[in-house]
């Protein structure tokens, strides 16, 4: 058995949120799809949910500042540092929230690279549900992560009887679950460089004179 | 041999932006005359009040006014006597090299060697093409420029050929280091490890500026400069050589201070209508509050970052008038850096260096011998043929200038 840590970030602005509602769903479903997952077996993942909004002056203080402040360097660490990321946001005017983008924007721009990624979005009515592929999931690709071809849309109707019926949203939770258990399993467990490592940003066993190129005749 | 203020254990000083800011309690702006006399009266004062070093930073667009360090420092050499200028910091990135070899040099001779620099990347995006140079370089210009630069001031006849400078051969960089010793360099940096790595390597100063972030993020590259220092051979992790800035606004009764202080604070350029005041002063070193206040917290820089050489202050910006500014360096001159430069003796591990000066380096490469004095062959109008350009070479034996010499 091997574990794998997941990161939620849930860019609802209301408490209780319908989007921390959707980020929860796919979370349970993916650590439920990875204990049954027939790559590597029994793979027991934990879940850390960050709620955007408890960060909400901070992320706009690093933004102003250049540096996060500490409650906010520890989630970030949290996301960069996981094995896969359940991105959720609202769909505010065609697109993610400004409170996700900022989120986004505050991290390192490498840091997400080659994360796997499942894509959750809420709006009022299905007619948004489009947002994910065409204002999400570019973003994700412009980081380098490799977010799954499964994005997770729910529409108030589809938390009552008057949802989908035909792909109702637990089918679909369950189908972008599974996506993205299938990129954790297929992918080593995440280890996080030093970056104050001489071997991270030399190479291993490079001295400065490698930096100098043949300046210093190495 | 030049005259030198005598060896410290530890330098204190001022390091200025250059910002020319709206003072929020007045409305006013002063015109850029009325800063660049107002920073030399500062300068000046640095020295009255018995600090060691002024420190002027490098810019190229408004609002800021020192685009010519030099001749600003050259100035400020001339009207004190014991004062080391330096910078914070000149731009390795879109300065030639070959420039800043000449112009510090010959700052160094204007000044008695009361001078060093501190070489940093710039932090003005449209700088670098301003000057031709692409952002996405900055660090592969700031790591060739710098071995440019060191090869300059150490050899009298340079061949090069780099990435970014057009070539050069059979150079000869003007006037020679003073007393054929190469200006002392700090690298700052306050993200970067590469620039920790290049300080360590060359055995020069590094300096972080401690003023923008919680003090891990600078814990973690002095750390890492000690840990390299040592790696390259220049000495233990606690020979290595470290400056720190810092910031403070005093005033005799704490909340005086923090009520004098808020609206500068709030408007201020770099971190204005940001977090409140009360948590920035909590998650950097910025203290705002009485004299005892800022000796306690400088006193116990030293617990994380090791025992060091140069802390710099910032008081003299975001629109603070030039009376209040001078206040401040009375109170620092008068109640606090007397205190920290007892207190940071005490427990100084004998094995930690002074300060480096001028005259330490001299003293250190010489002895008590004569001094290199470069002067000049009968100009040929070439540096090619012959053995050198100069008449005193061979260089005593050991001499870091003599490594340049061209074999007959």
């Amino acid at each position: 058995m091997t574990t794998r840590r997941i990161a939620v970030v849930a860019a609802g602005l209301s408490n209780p949120s319908s989007t921390r509602m959707l980020a929860d769903r796919l979370a349970a479903e993916t650590v439920k799809a990875l204990g049954e997952h027939d790559i590597e077996a029994d793979i027991e993942a934990t879940v850390d949910v960050i709620e955007l909004r408890d960060y909400a002056h901070d992320i706009t203080n690093n933004m102003l500042t250049g540096f996060a402040p500490p409650a906010l360097e520890t989630a970030i660490n949290t996301v960069v540092s996981a094995d896969a990321l359940i991105a959720v946001t609202p769909i505010f005017s065609t697109s993610y929230s400004g409170l996700f983008k900022s989120f986004i924007d505050v991290l390192d721009p490498d840091a997400l690279t080659g994360k796997p990624v499942l894509i959750g979005a809420n709006a009022g009515t299905a007619r948004h549900s489009l947002a994910i592929d065409y204002a999400i999931r570019p973003l994700f690709a412009y980081l380098h992560a490799e977010a799954v071809s499964t994005g997770v849309f729910a529409a108030s109707s589809d938390w009552g009887g008057s949802g989908d019926d035909v792909a109702p949203l637990a089918k679909r939770v369950e189908k972008g679950a599974r996506e993205l258990a299938d990129a954790i399993a297929r992918r080593e467990v995440t280890a996080v460089a030093d970056p104050y490592d001489p071997a991270t940003y030399l190479g291993e066993g490079r001295s400065f004179g490698h930096m100098l190129g043949g300046l210093a005749g190495e | 041999m030049s005259e030198q203020s005598s060896a410290q254990a530890m330098q204190f000083g001022i390091m200025s932006v250059s910002d020319i800011t709206r003072d929020p309690t007045t409305g006013i702006t002063p015109s850029e005359q009325e800063r660049i006399k107002a920073t030399t009266a500062i300068a000046v004062h640095t020295e009255e009040v018995g600090l060691d070093v002024f420190a002027i930073g490098e810019h190229h667009n408004p609002p800021f006014w020192s685009s010519s360090p030099t001749t600003f420092l050259a100035a400020l050499a001339a009207q004190t006597e014991r004062l080391i200028v330096s910078t914070s910091t000149t731009l390795i990135t879109t300065n030639d090299p070959v420039r800043i070899a000449e112009e510090y040099a010959m700052l160094q001779h204007v000044s008695d060697g009361r001078m060093d620099l501190m070489l940093g990347r710039g932090n003005t995006g449209p700088v670098y093409p301003w000057f031709g140079q692409d952002i996405r370089q900055g660090l592969p210009l700031a790591i060739e420029n710098y071995a440019l630069l060191h090869k300059l001031w150490r050899e009298d006849v340079v061949d090069w050929e780099g990435k970014f400078r057009t070539p050069l051969q059979g150079f000869t960089s003007t006037p020679r280091p003073l007393d054929g010793i190469a200006p002392f360099v700090w690298h700052g940096s306050i993200r970067t490890p590469e620039i920790a790595e290049q300080a360590a390597y060359y055995g020069d100063g590094f300096f972080a500026n401690n003023i923008f972030w919680p003090k891990e993020h600078y814990q973690r590259l002095i750390e890492l400069y000690r840990q390299r220092f040592e790696h390259y051979g220049h000495g233990t992790r606690e020979q290595a050589i470290v400056g720190l800035g810092g910031q403070v606004f005093m005033a005799a009764k704490s909340q005086d201070a923090v009520n004098q202080f808020r609206p500068y604070f709030d408007n201020a350029p770099v971190y204005g209508h940001g977090p409140s005041m009360e948590d920035f002063t909590e998650m950097t070193p910025l203290t705002v509050g009485s004299p005892q206040q800022v000796i306690d917290r400088y006193a116990a820089m030293r617990e994380h970052y090791g025992d060091y050489q140069r802390q710099l202050f910032l008081i003299d910006h975001a629109g603070l008038p030039l009376k209040t500014v001078l206040e401040q360096l009375d109170i620092l001159g008068s109640e606090v850096v007397p205190v920290l430069r007892k207190e940071l003796a005490k427990d100084r591990p004998a094995a930690v260096p002074d300060a480096p000066t001028h005259a330490s380096r001299v003293k250190a490469e010489y002895g008590d011998g004569p001094t290199r004095q470069a002067r000049p062959g009968a100009n040929r109008g070439d540096n090619l043929t012959g053995d050198s350009p100069y008449q005193d070479t061979p260089a005593p034996a050991g001499a870091a200038f003599g490594l340049g010499r061209k074999e007959a």
